[in-house]
């Protein structure tokens, strides 16, 4: 449903954009993550048009919106976007502003589809009133209707939760979520808060230095990161030294762990590193488990009480730290040891004291 | 992050793009904006020439008859002026917003007032009543033997009168400026063993500087426009100068040599004022929240303040009104006829029209300047809007110039007769439109700016865009904007006099020509009916001032 390739873009001598291809196919909705100036916006504002592409090209549907020698404008591309303040018109009612962009219709047919809209997204008996009189949610849910009211071929939604209070923002993302899949329609939304984007998308592409460092599902990400950038910005974790034992297996300080795979950007499995090269290895809060039981013990250094668990930072007999969760219950007192085992389903490994390379071209 | 890389900025950024687009969008904006700005610009370098190429003759005799007179006139008027209104804003200013004493609210807003009636109109009146034939100098040299009044038609006198009447522009900066300022700094001064009164003169005064140098800078600017009220007092300066050499030597050369000064000493004034101006936005960003616990008057010291406030309030204010209301109660009967119906709706014609021109011109430069946020057409908005700057006089001159060049033009080549816009409402227009421009364009342009980009956006997202969007979505959001452009635009051509008494067609009196007609022969019973309904008029944009400001509630 939307096609991107090689999209690039600069402005003066930065390169925001740089070889961009991502697809999203129809019903999916798909999501640009990645830390504030990393080209995720330019690359939505390219997509709605608002931007002049330079180089590459972008598809929605079987249409070319823009390429190298065109450009669609922007009202011509048939699509919806949610602004992240909204950009609700202040002089219209929360009906009017729903029904702005349906002139094509005549005025019964309008008042229908907006009456469905508002029924969508709840706010029928808010029909009448001005934008300045709803709460950040309901606003946030007339942009959508807004957005969503002319049948566009594609939503794209642009940092829409982050005007709102964590609480809400978490309630609001599975709402919208629901909506989109009901309606069906492909979307597109750009963030920086990874529990949004793991809440809301199926795809999730994250973006640092306007390159894509992997574009997939959010398990994925998680668990097999593609590099050292992915790794560190998806999730906690730590990276613990290893030896490659064979092609799934390496030594680590916690015995030996099964089912190790090379980082994508590494090779294809850990004997490209060389048997018995030096590596590091992802390990999760949720790779090690709490077991008094267990013969390997480490020292809590420091936790932080997270309601239903702790995260307890461990020191392991050599100095080196790892992450581990722990159903609150099991109150440690720091300084004090406790046993630990591994559960390990697969994780990655990635070159020793390689240059921390995030941009590595596909 | 480079300015360059911004999105709004990067529009032009691939060259090869599309090359009739790019000339377009490059070309397209300047259609409108080029002929309003040379409204401005071409009398301002009519004016100018005039300096760069001085005719001997002329200037021999300026420089050896008038010249050193309106030069020492001038000086003193400026620096009298300029003194007068710092004493009284900043004085009122502070009692207002950092004391506590009987009747602060009220005053805190009734201080502004005086903002509604001309210099001119407290001019006469002031002359009405001290002068020394009046009524109240004569009864007290017949009842009391007081002979040694001052002079009120004198130095002195006009600097009084204005300087009561221009106040205001530095109470209202200098008053946001020591509200701005928060109790922190004070408590802070206070802690390291200042007095209050120490305090207000080592941190307070210096940190409101910036402040109280802008209002001052608009009052000096207003002193040096200013021809209603030295004219009243037959205190020589520029701008009566001017009139002079053009209506009573026919030498329009002359009065155009003369603008060619006065023009660069207002330029002076600007450039301070500009660069000011790009100085206090930035400290304005750095406001203390909280606000300040007022310092408390007691007893005699309250009693003090309470009368400094009520004595300027009630000469610069009550005063005049009471005595325009008095005489017009006197006088009305036998002057409202037919004739000063025709005042009226020429000036309400000439104001409405005008509202309307200014206010479209100052929308379409907005509007411009928002759809293609390049540099250079920024500067020429700035540039456009520096008209507020000339006084009306040099405006006259400087807009009469080329149109009679252009009617000469018209006659030769044409065989026109006499003459076709020299003497028409359209030459009026023109003028006001060079002067007032950044009147409308002021709110007009802050009111787009509160209108957020993704507003635009989301309206072509949805297909809406051009004229409809203009129609669908910016106008209705500029409403309040619109009409706060068109209410000081209005009531700034309807107090508005040199321009008016030079340009306007023959015999085409409004209520401000009668003002000044009625006044040059001293007959100030007379003037008080047109007066009466300039302040009246004059008002309206500033109890909305006084409403938006909030001055009541503080």
């Amino acid at each position: 449903m939307l096609k991107l390739r090689n999209v690039a873009q600069a402005y003066g001598k930065k390169q925001v954009l740089n070889n961009v291809c991502f697809n999203l196919a129809a019903g999916e909705i798909g999501c640009l993550l990645g830390p504030s100036g990393c080209g995720k916006t330019t690359a939505l504002r390219l997509i709605a048009g608002f931007e002049t592409l330079q180089s590459g090209s972008i598809q929605v549907g079987d249409v070319e919106v823009a390429g190298p020698h065109h450009s669609m404008a922007p009202e011509k591309r048939q699509l919806g976007l949610v602004f992240q303040d909204y950009a609700l018109f202040p002089h219209l009612t929360v009906e009017a502003n729903v029904g702005f962009g349906l002139g094509a219709l005549n005025r019964t047919e309008r008042a229908h589809r907006v009456a469905d809209m508002l029924r969508l997204v709840g706010l029928t008996r808010e029909a009448r009133q001005y934008p300045h009189q709803l709460s950040g949610g309901q606003q946030q849910r007339v942009a959508l209707a807004r957005a969503l009211a002319p049948k566009p071929r594609l939503l794209l939604l642009d940092e829409p939760f982050s005007n709102l209070d964590v609480e809400l923002r978490e309630k609001l993302s599975i709402e919208v979520r629901d909506i989109l899949k009901h309606e069906g329609i492909t979307a597109l939304l750009v963030t920086h808060d990874q529990h949004e984007a793991f809440a809301m998308a199926d795809r999730v592409g994250v973006i640092n230095e306007g390159v894509i460092q992997q574009w997939g599902r959010p398990y994925d990400l998680y668990h097999k990161p593609r590099n050292r950038f992915v790794a560190d910005f998806i999730g906690e974790g730590v990276l613990l030294p290893g030896i490659v034992m064979s092609a799934h297996q390496v030594k680590v300080e916690l015995g030996l762990l099964q089912g190790v795979d090379a980082a994508e950007s590494d090779g294809t499995n850990c004997l490209g590193f060389g048997l018995g090269a030096d590596v590091d290895v992802l390990i999760r809060p949720d790779d090690i488990l709490h077991d008094d039981a267990s013969p390997l013990q480490a020292e809590v250094e420091r936790r932080a009480f997270r309601g239903a668990e702790f995260l307890y930072t461990l020191r392991l007999p050599s100095g080196a730290r790892v992450l581990t969760q722990v159903p609150s219950h099991h109150d440690h007192a720091i300084g004090e040891k406790i046993g630990i085992r591994l559960d390990v389903d697969h994780v990655v490994a990635f070159r020793k004291s390689a240059v921390v390379k995030h941009r590595t071209p596909s | 992050m480079p300015a360059d890389s911004l999105p709004s900025d990067a529009q032009s950024a691939p060259a090869s793009y599309r090359g009739s687009h790019a000339f377009c969008r490059r070309v397209l904006p300047w259609l409108p904006v080029a002929p309003i700005a040379l409204i401005t610009a071409i009398p301002v370098l009519v004016v100018m020439s005039a300096l760069a190429d001085p005719d001997q003759e002329i200037w021999q005799h300026l420089w050896q008859y008038v010249l050193p007179e309106l030069l020492v006139n001038t000086f003193w008027l400026v620096l009298g002026v300029g003194l007068g209104v710092t004493i009284l804003g900043v004085s009122l200013a502070w009692l207002t917003a950092a004391c506590e004493f009987p009747g602060r609210r009220f005053f805190s807003w009734a201080l502004l007032l005086p903002l509604a009636l001309p210099a001119y109109v407290t001019a006469f009146v002031w002359l009405g009543l001290f002068d020394f034939s009046a009524p109240l100098p004569t009864w007290l040299r017949d009842e009391y033997g007081i002979l040694a009044l001052p002079p009120v038609r004198s130095r002195g006198g006009v600097i009084l009168v204005m300087s009561l009447a221009l106040y205001p522009y530095v109470y209202l900066t200098a008053r946001a400026a020591f509200q701005g300022q928060g109790r922190r700094l004070m408590e802070a001064a206070q802690s390291l063993g200042l007095s209050r009164w120490q305090g207000f003169w080592r941190v307070a005064l210096p940190m409101a500087r910036p402040g109280i140098m802008a209002g001052l800078l608009l009052a000096i600017m207003e002193t040096l426009a200013d021809f209603g009220t030295v004219s009243v007092f037959n205190y020589n300066t520029f701008t009566t100068a001017i009139y002079k050499a053009w209506f009573s030597l026919f030498s329009l050369p002359a009065a155009a040599q003369l603008a060619s000064i006065l023009i660069f000493f207002v330029f002076v004034v600007a450039l301070l004022e500009y660069q000011l101006r790009a100085k206090r936005s930035y400290a304005a960003s750095t406001r203390a929240a909280s606000t300040p616990t007022r310092i408390r008057l007691q007893g005699g010291q309250g009693l003090l303040a309470l009368a400094w406030c009520s004595g300027v309030f009630a000469l610069a204010f009550l005063l005049p009104v009471g005595q325009i209301l008095d005489w017009t109660l006197d006088v009305w009967e036998t002057d409202l006829d037919a004739r000063y119906l025709e005042f009226a709706w020429h000036s309400l014609l000439l104001s409405g029209l005008g509202a309307l021109l200014v206010g479209a011109l100052a929308l379409t430069l907005g509007y411009a300047q928002r759809l293609h946020p390049t540099p250079a057409l920024r500067v020429t908005a700035r540039l456009a809007t520096l008209g507020y700057a000339l006084p009306g006089a040099v405006l006259a001159v400087g807009i009469f110039i080329p149109v009679a060049w252009l009617d000469n033009q018209l006659i030769d080549h044409l065989g026109l007769d006499g003459q076709i816009l020299g003497g028409t409402l359209a030459v009026m227009l023109l003028a006001y439109c060079a002067r007032f421009l950044a009147v409308s364009f002021g709110p007009l342009e802050s009111g787009l700016g509160r209108i957020s980009r993704s507003v635009d956006e989301a309206a072509q997202s949805l297909g809406v865009v051009g004229a409809k969007r203009l129609v669908r979505v910016h106008l209705p959001m500029l409403r309040v904007s619109i009409l706060t452009a068109a209410a000081l635009t209005f009531v700034d051509i309807m107090k508005e006099l040199p321009i008016t008494l030079m340009t306007r067609p023959f015999g085409w009196d409004t209520l401000a020509v009668r003002v000044f007609e009625m006044t040059s022969e001293g007959e100030w019973e007379r003037a008080a009916l047109p007066a009466a309904a300039i302040a009246l008029v004059g008002l309206l944009p500033i109890l909305f001032l006084i409403r938006n400001t909030d001055h009541a509630k503080a």
